[in-house]
């Protein structure tokens, strides 16, 4: 009796953490929208997921709006069952940089092209620090270092061929140093790097801005640079271009919908992410999270799409990370 | 301590004691079931933050948080199927001691060991953080792999009578966690261009599958040559001498797990280990007969410190905003939510949330030991449900909880393969806790050991250059020559 009792609990909370939800049919009329977070719960694509349906939800009150997570292999699982999706009207993916790195490092079979871009929603810079009691007082020195030898120049940083290793990639370059020698230590997430660069066991670090910011400022760390195109606001740091790297890069977020959709879906949903940007939960997020919006539709999104893949793929195999 | 006062009455509302109350349900339950862990749980409640108080939130996360590491023995010591890897080596001892008809007791001692260790451990966060961080952030790589190399000579204790058998097991482990890409280069391995595999295998699922999967085949197999044994329930409490063998392991397991909590990658499992292999070594007399048939301190030392890392995790997080564990990282996000940055400022800006949650924290503690104590005795009474029955529900649940972590089909053929891997490893006598061992040191020990070295441009001097780091070796070499040395004195007296 006692274990029908749990058994009905466990059921029951099984049935509430997994989410029993209806896949929906096409035409981006009324019925349930489903975004795709293709990681996690917790992470950033999970948190720009979340965020989107709640403000989807204060935006069309009448639109019903469920996010899922499809986990692995940096987003590309997801992207394969987005692509099995053809022409459904009612499913968006989140997705950023880092799944266009992804589909290369991991030979993907399933690329972006099988997908309907429909926008770009928010940046985040990468900042460059070394810990407090470094030699290293900016980038000049950073780059003599690196000259002088780079397996000396530890750099930490997120998984390997990620986005903080594109950016240490493309900075030895500008350098006139080959990729391949940059001495990169994959950690598992910003909060492992921060515990190796606080304890001073490494040369540099390189994470998102809003990994570290908190110790710039209380001091604990020190910014050589950040990767935006002008100064970021609150923070003492130069650009990486006022420092004689010519490198810029966000770490950008968007969503994608299936391919084959038609030309009314793709407008439908176009204009439903646009309502949503529009919207003050949306706004409010933005600020909160320290994103910087960069809100792109259409065809604009399309082009930095292909950009970006270009751009990426040439890093990724100089970095020499390609499985 | 006015602060912790405050703390106490804030914590001390009626709606907060509600969503404590829920908070420590949840992660009962969810540490009971196989697959489903805290840092999952946490993770889909994260959208509450936008409608419920910080608080409250940060509650119930909590009562969650120690609810999970509560829940993981009791499957553990009933059942031999642990619901959480950090329980895994509970069921060493815990198992034998219920089906010697001590289940009761196992219960009792894994619970207030665990409100012993929880009480202690977050004491410690009160008084002693500022010292845990700035220790746990000393910690180089090297250091990590020596401590890797101690928590591997301490699994040579739980390696079963037979030494080769021990180290087949361990083998078959190192091979497990070799799977998915490798973290420095990105290179995949053993992955079969399987993509799903990529990430690696879960621990959970390794854990489930070789232990509760496992352990069904293999009842399933006896059924019909052995009448089944019948288990006695025995008697329902603690006796005198149960509580004068537990409490020194309760202690010894706090002082473990606090400071490995605070540890970025240390975990809950490696104090576990370590307690129980400490345990084992300091059992004299009547423990010393009883260790691997059922000795109350290898589940009361064990289980002191898995909780007692739960406490330890907060440290970091709340200091410095480090999440050393999943469920951490998880918990920083739902901060974020709130706009809120853990570190050294939140003390000051958000004394009340802080303190607030710490006060929870020993609420949710002494709620746990209400909530469990009185169902130690109810529990043991599981096994009186006819077997197969009770496994069929292992099965049911092992599966549910391993398809919900990912909803991926390939995880669930994973599950069964090593399902069947555990169930050949018991027929031919191969211990399962080394496997899961040495699937979680291993690439522990294999990344560390490499960051050093590339840190260090190539130079192997790097691994023994602080005192951390020669300390663990030391004590490593020790507890692998000591028991060779006495063997040698004792051939020649």
């Amino acid at each position: 009796m006692r274990l029908r009792i749990l058994a009905a609990l466990a059921a029951l909370s099984v049935a509430a953490l997994t989410g029993c939800g209806d896949t929906g049919g096409s035409g981006g009329g009324t019925s349930a929208l489903r975004i795709m977070a293709p990681a996690a719960p917790g992470g950033g694509w999970d948190q720009t997921s979340r965020t989107a349906e709640q403000a989807i939800k204060a935006a069309v009150p009448d639109r019903q709006v469920e996010v899922f997570n499809v986990p692995g292999a940096g987003g590309t699982i997801g992207l394969a069952q987005l692509a099995g999706e053809k022409g459904n009207g009612n499913l968006l993916m989140t997705m950023g940089l880092v799944m266009v790195g992804a589909i290369e490092q991991n030979k993907s079979q399933v690329t972006l092209t099988e997908t309907t871009p429909i926008a770009k929603l928010t940046e985040e810079y990468e900042i460059i620090v070394v810990p407090a009691e470094s030699p290293l007082k900016s980038l000049a020195d950073l780059v003599a270092a690196w000259k002088a030898d780079p397996a000396k120049v530890s750099v930490a940083g997120g998984s390997a061929g990620g986005t903080d290793h594109i950016v240490a990639g493309l900075m030895a370059k500008a350098a006139g140093v080959d990729p391949k020698q940059v001495n990169y230590i994959a950690h598992s997430g910003g909060g492992e790097a921060l515990n190796a660069l606080l304890g001073n066991k490494v040369t540099i670090g390189v994470s998102g801005v809003g990994e570290f910011a908190e110790h710039v400022k209380s001091g604990k760390l020190r910014a050589l640079g950040v990767t935006s195109g002008e100064r970021l606001p609150g923070l003492d740091a130069p650009t990486l271009k006022e420092g004689g790297l010519d490198v810029e890069l966000a770490n950008w977020r968007g969503m994608v919908a299936p391919g084959g959709l038609s030309d009314a879906d793709k407008k439908a949903l176009t204009d439903l992410v646009t309502k949503m940007h529009d919207s003050q939960p949306w706004k409010d997020a933005v600020a909160k999270n320290g994103w910087i919006d960069s809100f792109q539709t259409g065809q604009e999104f399309a082009d930095y799409l292909a950009a970006e893949q270009t751009r990426v793929k040439a890093i990724i195999a100089e970095l020499g990370v390609v499985s | 301590m006015q602060l912790l006062l405050d703390g106490f009455t804030a914590a001390l509302t009626p709606v907060n004691l509600m969503y404590a109350l829920i908070g420590v349900t949840l992660g009962t339950l969810v540490g009971v079931l196989p697959g489903i862990g805290p840092a999952m749980t946490v993770a889909l409640l994260l959208p509450i933050t936008f409608t419920v108080p910080p608080a409250s939130a940060f509650i119930m996360f909590a009562g969650i948080y120690y609810g999970g590491m509560y829940g993981g023995s009791t499957t553990s010591i009933l059942l031999n199927t642990p619901g959480e890897s950090s329980s895994m080596i509970t069921a060493l001892e815990g198992n034998k001691m219920a089906r010697r008809g001590r289940a009761a007791q196992a219960l009792a001692t894994a619970a207030i060991g665990s409100f012993v260790a929880g009480t202690i451990a977050t004491a410690l966060l009160v008084v002693a953080a500022p010292a845990v961080v700035s220790f746990a952030i000393s910690f180089g790589p090297a250091d990590y792999f020596a401590l890797a190399i101690l928590a591997f000579t301490a699994v040579s204790s739980v390696l079963s009578r037979s030494v080769v058998r021990g180290l087949a097991s361990l083998g078959l482990g190192l091979v497990i966690g070799l799977i998915g890409i490798d973290q420095q280069t990105g290179q995949a391995r053993l992955t079969l261009g399987i993509r799903q595999l990529l990430d690696g295998v879960d621990v959970v699922i390794v854990a489930v599958g070789l232990f509760a999967l496992g352990e069904a085949l293999y009842v399933a197999s006896r059924l019909r040559h052995a009448a089944p044994e019948v288990v006695p329930v025995g008697r329902a409490w603690m006796g005198r001498a149960d509580w004068g063998r537990s409490w020194r392991p309760w202690l010894r397991g706090t002082a473990l797990g606090f400071p490995f909590g605070a540890l970025p990658g240390g975990g809950a499992e490696i104090p576990t280990f370590l307690s129980y292999a400490a345990e084992k070594r300091l059992a004299r007399g009547v423990a010393r007969e009883e260790y691997g048939k059922g000795a109350i301190e290898g589940v009361a030392g064990p289980e002191a410190a898995n909780n007692a890392s739960a406490a330890g995790t907060l440290v970091p997080l709340l200091t410095l905003g480090l999440p050393t564990s999943a469920t951490a990282a998880i918990m920083l996000a739902a901060f974020q939510q709130y706009g809120l940055q853990p570190g050294p400022q939140l003390f000051d800006h958000n004394p009340a949330l802080v303190w607030g949650m710490i006060a929870s924290l020993f609420i949710g503690n002494a709620m746990l030991l209400v909530l469990n104590l009185p169902l130690a005795p109810v529990w043991a009474r599981l096994l009186l449900i006819p077997r197969p029955y009770l496994y069929a529900g292992i099965v049911l649940f092992a599966a549910l909880g391993v398809y919900a972590l990912k909803a991926s089909v390939v995880d669930l053929v994973v599950l069964f393969v090593l399902g069947l891997l555990g169930f050949a490893m018991r027929r031919f006598g191969l211990p399962i806790a080394p496997a899961v061992i040495g699937m979680i040191l291993g690439p522990m020990a294999e990344i560390q050991l490499r960051r050093a070295l590339a840190i260090g441009a190539g130079d192997v001097t790097v691994l023994v250059e602080s005192w951390v780091s020669v300390v663990l070796l030391v004590l490593s070499a020790l507890a692998l020559l000591t028991p060779l040395f006495r063997k040698l004195v004792a051939r020649r007296g």
